[in-house]
């Protein structure tokens, strides 16, 4: 069997968007080992989100289920349990899913639990076992040759696209319920980043500001940009680590991977580690005070000017357009 | 309380890649520790520190898979206050990262650790996986990319912050477990070992090895086991078939206004 499977973060009612390059990269490896895409979905009571993602079917061949109390709220020492005992059932070649913060958690442990070798945030499948990645900051791609079965990947969703429905409808197989545990580890809960605005590494523009913003106060600007254009705030290490913005806001090697289709650098250097986290953008923007600042080196446009001038000028003529 | 802090050395982040025969040429470069990792034994030092006493709460041990000839970076972590160092002779970059995490497994058990601490990631390979596969391999609880952390001295607990892909989750962990830390577990009020006044500012960073630290790192044990000590086989299941730099990006244009930049935007490059 080379069959592949993916994991599949809900939201308790379908597949979260987050959830869906990583089905792509699994279709792409099926496709690869010539076996089939199997889908799972864990949970305290997986049916209502498994039978959604079955009927958008995804190309995969079965949607299994494992239903455990403690399988919510995530950890990753009960979700391994769980994908240890399905990977093993099933016989899969590979498995994996989206480098989310919980897969990112789950992959590596349960590779360990199978003794088995994993590639994490691949951006490219190569063949059957050969992926590509981004090392050191994103200053080289290594293509990574996986060696035996089964093994664990994890795929960078700005890589993949998302995946569409389509196929045809899979069938849900609940997997008997294993034994997982915890291991006395409790969630006490999540402080969300409330947001009105689109997820940094799902959003279409992004508008970031780095260390010459000041403080927080100065971000008011750059969210105006960002309403305006219906697009993401981001921010650098050295604006995050100041405290300006919170810290997820943070794009970078250390922060999140995005590559939006317009991307906004202002007052924003251009350190490597933050190069590593924005350079896949289709257009990039950048607007600093020092023309010798490396982020023009990889802005599509660069205008040498102060925010403070730039930015209320160009909010004003991004409005005139919106009408 | 015994905590284990993995470290690891690299070639200079900031030196510039060379490449040779499809791979990155490390021969001339410097090698420097892991800033991830000192975060992590910043970590392990306000934990084990009581500010304003000599006391400490906890031995703080480092912990490197290396040619024990090639070992700087431990003893620039005993020169910053780790206790004792551990190095397991080996060629890290010749085996995999589960036989890595088997190797400091083997040292966690034989040591009788109460906690792992590692840095989330190296910033060479970048492959965050060891903390997670060695919370495995020992079955313990774990918590990766922890932001802050505060030990519950009574209950023999520790409650972790972690950076999570929609902000910041709580997860409180019985000890003996491993945590991966990242970037923001060394501001000032991070890391609170209930003894230390909370209130207390650390300054931002990893500290740097005090004078009279170097002298003493000089004379603090360095242990050195072998992969067949431990009883590990190192295989090599993921190997590198190649490495090459990134396309470059296609050199862009300065603008001279925002009107231009505007106008640019809308009219070449279509995206407003």
């Amino acid at each position: 069997m080379s069959n592949v499977l993916v994991i599949v973060e809900t939201d308790g009612s379908g597949a979260k968007v987050s959830a869906l390059p990583g089905i792509t990269a699994g279709q792409q490896l099926a496709a690869k080992t010539g076996g089939e895409l199997h889908l799972l979905v864990l949970g305290s009571s997986p049916g209502a989100a498994a039978a959604t993602v079955a009927e958008a079917g995804y190309g995969a061949a079965q949607v299994h289920t494992v239903e455990h109390a403690d399988l919510e709220p995530f950890t990753a020492e009960a979700w391994s349990d769980a994908v240890v005992e399905v990977v093993r059932a099933l016989g899969v070649t590979a498995f994996g899913g989206t480098a989310s913060s919980a897969l990112r958690e789950v992959v590596p442990r349960a590779a360990a639990l199978l003794d088995a070798p994993m590639v994490g945030e691949i951006t490219t499948v190569v063949g059957a076992s050969a992926f590509t990645r981004e090392i050191s900051a994103g200053r080289a791609i290594a293509q990574f040759e996986v060696k035996g079965s089964p093994f664990g990947f994890t795929a960078r969703a700005s890589d993949f696209e998302p995946a569409e429905p389509g196929g045809g409808a899979a069938s849900v197989q609940a997997q008997p319920a294993p034994s997982v545990s915890r291991r006395g580890a409790a969630v006490v809960g999540v402080e969300k980043t409330e947001s009105s605005r689109p997820g940094l590494t799902e959003a279409d523009v992004v508008v970031s500001g780095g260390r010459g913003m000041r403080e927080g106060e100065n971000f008011k600007v750059l969210e105006e940009l960002t309403d305006l254009l219906g697009g993401a705030l981001g921010a650098s290490r050295a604006a995050t680590d100041a405290g300006m913005v919170p810290a997820d806001l943070q794009v970078g090697q250390t922060g999140k991977v995005v590559a939006p289709n317009l991307y906004f650098a202002v007052a924003i250097s251009g350190a490597i580690q933050h190069l590593a986290g924005m350079k896949g953008s289709k257009t990039i923007v950048a607007i600093n005070k020092d023309a010798e600042a490396p982020i023009f080196q990889v802005a599509d446009y660069g205008l040498v000017a102060k925010w403070e001038d730039a930015l209320p000028k160009l909010v004003e003529l991004v409005r005139a357009r919106k009408g | 309380m015994k905590i284990l802090v993995t470290v690891k050395r690299i070639p200079d982040p900031d030196e510039s890649l060379k490449f040779a025969n499809d791979a990155i040429d490390s021969s001339s470069s410097k090698w420097v520790a892991n800033a991830f990792d000192e975060y992590a034994v910043e970590t392990a030092l306000r934990l084990a520190e009581k500010i304003g006493s000599k006391d400490r709460l906890a031995e703080v041990i480092v912990l490197s898979i290396c040619p024990k000839d090639k070992r700087q970076h431990v003893t620039q972590f005993l020169a910053m206050g780790a206790d004792r160092g551990v190095v397991v002779d080996a060629d890290d970059t010749a085996m995999d990262s589960q036989s890595v995490a088997k190797l400091i497994a083997e040292v966690f058990k034989k040591e009788g650790c109460d906690l792992l601490l590692s840095g989330k990631l190296s910033q060479d390979a970048e492959g965050n996986e060891l903390a997670q596969r060695v919370a495995g391999l020992l079955d313990l609880p774990q918590a990766a990319f922890a932001a802050t952390v505060s030990w519950d001295q009574g209950n023999n607990s520790l409650t972790i912050g972690r950076e999570v892909d929609d902000g910041v989750e709580t997860k409180t962990l019985p000890l003996p477990s491993v945590v991966s830390v990242d970037l923001r577990i060394v501001l000032p009020r991070s890391v609170h070992n209930g003894v230390t006044p909370d209130d207390h500012k650390y300054s931002e960073g990893a500290r740097l090895a005090s004078l009279r630290g170097i002298t003493m790192a000089k004379r603090k044990k360095v242990a050195v086991h072998t992969p067949a000590d431990l009883g590990v086989t190192p295989t090599a299941n993921v190997v590198y078939a190649k490495v090459v730099a990134p396309p470059a990006r296609e050199a862009g244009q300065m603008v001279d206004s925002v009107e231009a930049l505007v106008d640019k935007l809308v009219t070449e490059a279509k995206v407003l």
